[in-house]
């Protein structure tokens, strides 16, 4: 039978059992209800994920309907963004070794990863430098150009924010960090958001690069 | 058998007041609503404010739209000022009104309840997901008072129009749309992790409340459709500001792909205002019929459907946009199935209601006439779906008639009736009556005026977005233009009403309308964690009109069911 009398009155109570402050309580009984932060960033992936759709579906169309001017072409050099893709790929890998080293407590190996998959990240992002200060067209020169440009940048601003988001996961791993291995939020966060900045990666290496 | 009573059981012992948020030095009282409050009651009636507000202005722009309308020549504003009016009268209607009142406003408030939570899952993504309406609102509105005006494009900004009217209003309307977006997006992500992850343990899907199965729905379209409509903005605004040519014919691009993005998202968005509304009535009918919802499995089934079909039907709204006929003919199919879910839920409803002990209130009779004004409008929405119809009347006033039906007399409705149904939950007060009765007839006959010429108008060839039209379809405009004027004279009774209500209603207590869901299961208004105690399981929440002893009270204490309000 449910009791009408109160339990308690007690606001801190309240605010733990509804965990507003957000520290990482991974167990249901703790915060009062299941943790649902990674349930909840996973759907907004979801989201982002199909902001990318439109675009994809834009560019396809645009390469079945509308024809490029005369003197352009849809081939691109292939080498520099290969090896992006390998680092990007490689860099998955050695977040997820991150991953694995905070839950197993060895948090210098973690700390030592995740250094590395921001390395990673920046070596990308260097990358794509590169290659666009060495392609022959500009933002406006044809539909190609512009659909080309959207499409890399958006993805290069979800890296950006993706290693700032490494970084930041670095600093709190420290010792006296708020992420540890009881409190893994932050790190698996961060972690599902670079497999998914991946992903993007993947499909629009294969659309833009290979097709 | 006996049959249970209110005299039956006691009224329990309730409750603090809402004693504002959890962290102490949060303000108290009415300042709360104006602060970055984490609780999901509070911010619920923040939205329930702004999106009212919001809804004035948007009549404002209707009023003056149907003011230039009642001649045929544009002598009450120029035609770039009704432009920038019509665009932003559409574009406040659904952004900074619908959506978030329906969602944000009546979702966020009762979702948690109806789980059996003491708050959404994400309490601070909830405030800042309402946060950035006011600010967007007004970012939208600031356009209209620039050098080159507010956008001119209608709210589908169609380019080359909106590539070729004012920028800066145009970029705006971009961003402000663009946050809105953001907000419901924010929104859709915490409804579909609270109801999915926060469920009181022992509650299980198929016994939620119909409501939640709608919001459930409806954030799911919410976080599929929305992400499209901001990166189609987003290019939208490259050729603006950079000058590419993504939807730009002259510069290489392509004007019909934009559409198909654009509507992507915004056919969904139909559903993202009326889905809601659905789960809203199905909450509401049951109570003031005292009969159980009829056909609870096939209305979650018929919302999935929707759901499905919502996201494959985008380009009935194209057909005359040089689409191929393989593609019409897709699209019609589609178009006329998602009729069925909705006929089904239609004619659940009515069985609902059929020999029930019907009280003839305020919130019923809006109730009601959402049924009768749905219908028209789902059958003009039948009937605009058959190509060969929708050739004739696409971009008259035909469309313009079907959809106020459904926007206006099915959601709308809907809200007013939700309002009279919850208000005594929000304030521990009632409406009065009588000022409701007076609203719900100037309403419902203003509504009817208004909008049932515009189909003739339609039919007969009248365009819409224009400001003038031929002199032959003066009268019918004269006479929707004077609906227009009762529906704004009806909104002031319902103002009155909800004001002078809050200090001078009858007192509520817990539960006038002897409601079995969740939130009337505790004080109005409510406490800050929701329930004094452990929130209660209601595994029938339709359990109305069962005997007593066939009634499972094996979970809802029988204190809990009925409150006697009066000493």
């Amino acid at each position: 039978m449910t009791s009408l009398t109160s339990e308690t009155g007690d606001l801190a109570q309240i605010s733990g059992e509804v965990d507003i402050a957000g520290q990482g309580h991974g167990e249901p009984e703790h915060g009062g209800h299941a943790d649902a932060r990674l349930f909840g960033l996973a759907t907004f992936l979801v989201a982002d994920g199909m902001t990318f759709a439109g675009f994809f579906a834009a560019y396809l169309t645009f390469r079945a309907v509308n024809p490029l001017p005369e003197n352009s072409s849809y081939e691109l050099e292939l080498l520099l963004p290969s090896i992006n893709t390998l680092l990007l790929v490689l860099s998955s890998f050695t977040f997820h070794r991150a991953g694995r080293g905070l839950l197993r407590g060895e948090g210098l190996a973690c700390r030592r990863w995740l250094v590395i998959t921001a390395a990673l990240g920046l070596a990308f992002l260097a990358g794509q430098m590169v290659e666009y200060f060495n392609l022959p067209f500009g933002l406006t020169d044809n539909l190609f150009a512009s659909t080309f440009y959207a499409l890399t940048g958006f993805h290069g601003l979800h890296v950006t924010l993706g290693v700032i988001c490494i970084l930041i996961v670095w600093w709190q791993t420290r010792s006296a960090g708020r992420i540890k291995a009881s409190a893994p939020f932050g790190l698996e966060a961060a972690e599902l958001y670079w497999h998914f900045v991946d992903g993007i990666w993947l499909v629009l290496y294969g659309i833009l690069y290979l097709l | 058998m006996t049959l249970a009573s209110p005299s039956d059981f006691q009224a329990p012992q309730q409750s603090s007041p809402d004693q504002g948020g959890p962290r102490g030095l949060q303000p108290e009282g009415w300042l709360r609503y104006l602060s970055f409050s984490l609780d999901h009651k509070v911010i619920g009636l923040q939205y329930m404010v702004c999106g009212f507000l919001f809804y004035f202005l948007g009549g404002a722009l209707a009023g003056v739209i149907r003011t230039e309308l009642a001649s045929p020549i544009s002598d009450f504003v120029s035609r770039e000022t009704y432009n920038e009016v019509l665009t932003l009268h559409g574009t406040v209607m659904i952004f900074l009104w619908i959506v978030p009142v329906v969602n944000g406003a009546f979702g966020n408030y009762l979702i948690p309840f109806y789980v059996g939570a003491r708050d959404m899952a994400f309490p601070r993504l909830n405030a800042v997901a309402f946060w950035l309406i006011p600010p967007a609102g007004i970012l939208l509105i600031s356009s209209y008072f620039i050098k080159g005006g507010a956008a001119q494009s209608g709210w589908t900004a169609y380019p080359p129009l909106s590539l070729t009217t004012p920028a800066l209003g145009q970029v705006i309307w971009i961003i402000s749309v663009l946050l809105l977006g953001g907000s419901s997006i924010f929104g859709g992500i915490n409804f579909i992790a609270t109801i999915l992850k926060l469920r009181r343990p022992g509650l299980k899907m198929m016994q939620l409340p119909m409501y939640c199965w709608a919001m459930l729905g409806t954030s799911i379209l919410v976080v599929l459709s929305t992400p499209v409509l901001a990166g189609t903005l987003i290019l939208l605004s490259f050729d603006i500001i950079a000058h590419t040519g993504f939807f730009n014919p002259a510069l290489g691009g392509n004007v019909v792909v934009y559409q198909h993005l654009f509507w992507f998202y915004s056919h969904p968005a139909v559903y993202i205002m009326v889905l809601p509304a659905f789960g809203l009535v199905s909450e509401i009918l049951p109570v003031h019929a005292r009969k159980p919802l009829f056909g609870y499995t096939t209305m979650v089934y018929s919302i999935i459907a929707i759901v499905v079909l919502g996201l494959v039907v985008w380009a009935h709204h194209m057909f005359t946009s040089g689409t191929p006929p393989w593609m019409r003919l897709f699209f019609t199919i589609a178009t006329s199935f998602i009729a069925v879910p909705t006929g089904i839920k239609f004619f659940n409803w009515l069985a609902t209601l059929w020999q029930g002990k019907i009280a003839l209130n305020s919130a019923i009779l809006f109730a009601c006439a959402f049924i009768v004004n749905f219908v028209f409008g789902g059958i003009t929405g039948v009937a605009l779906a058959q190509v060969p119809f929708d050739i004739h009347v696409h971009d008259t006033y035909f469309v313009v008639g079907h959809f106020h039906y459904i926007v206006y007399g099915g959601t709308v409705f809907i809200i007013f009736s939700a309002v009279y149904h919850w208000y005594p939950k929000f304030t521990g007060r009632m409406l009065d009556e009588h000022l409701g009765r007076l609203h719900f007839l100037l309403t419902f006959i203003g509504f009817n005026l208004c909008f049932a010429p515009q189909h003739w108008l339609g039919l007969n060839g009248m365009p819409r977005r224009v400001a003038e039209y031929d002199p032959s379809f003066t009268t019918l405009n004269q006479v929707s233009s004077v609906g227009a004027l009762m529906m704004a004279v009806s909104t002031l009774p319902f103002l009155i009403n909800v004001v002078v209500s809050a200090f001078r209603g009858e007192v509520a207590g817990d539960n006038p309308w002897k409601a079995l869901t969740p939130e009337w299961l505790t004080s109005s208004p409510p406490p800050v964690e929701n329930w004094i105690g452990e929130a209660p399981l209601v595994t029938h929440p339709y359990g109305y009109g069962v005997p007593a002893d066939r009634l499972d009270l094996q979970m809802v204490t029988a204190e809990q069911i009925w409150s006697d309000p009066k000493p």
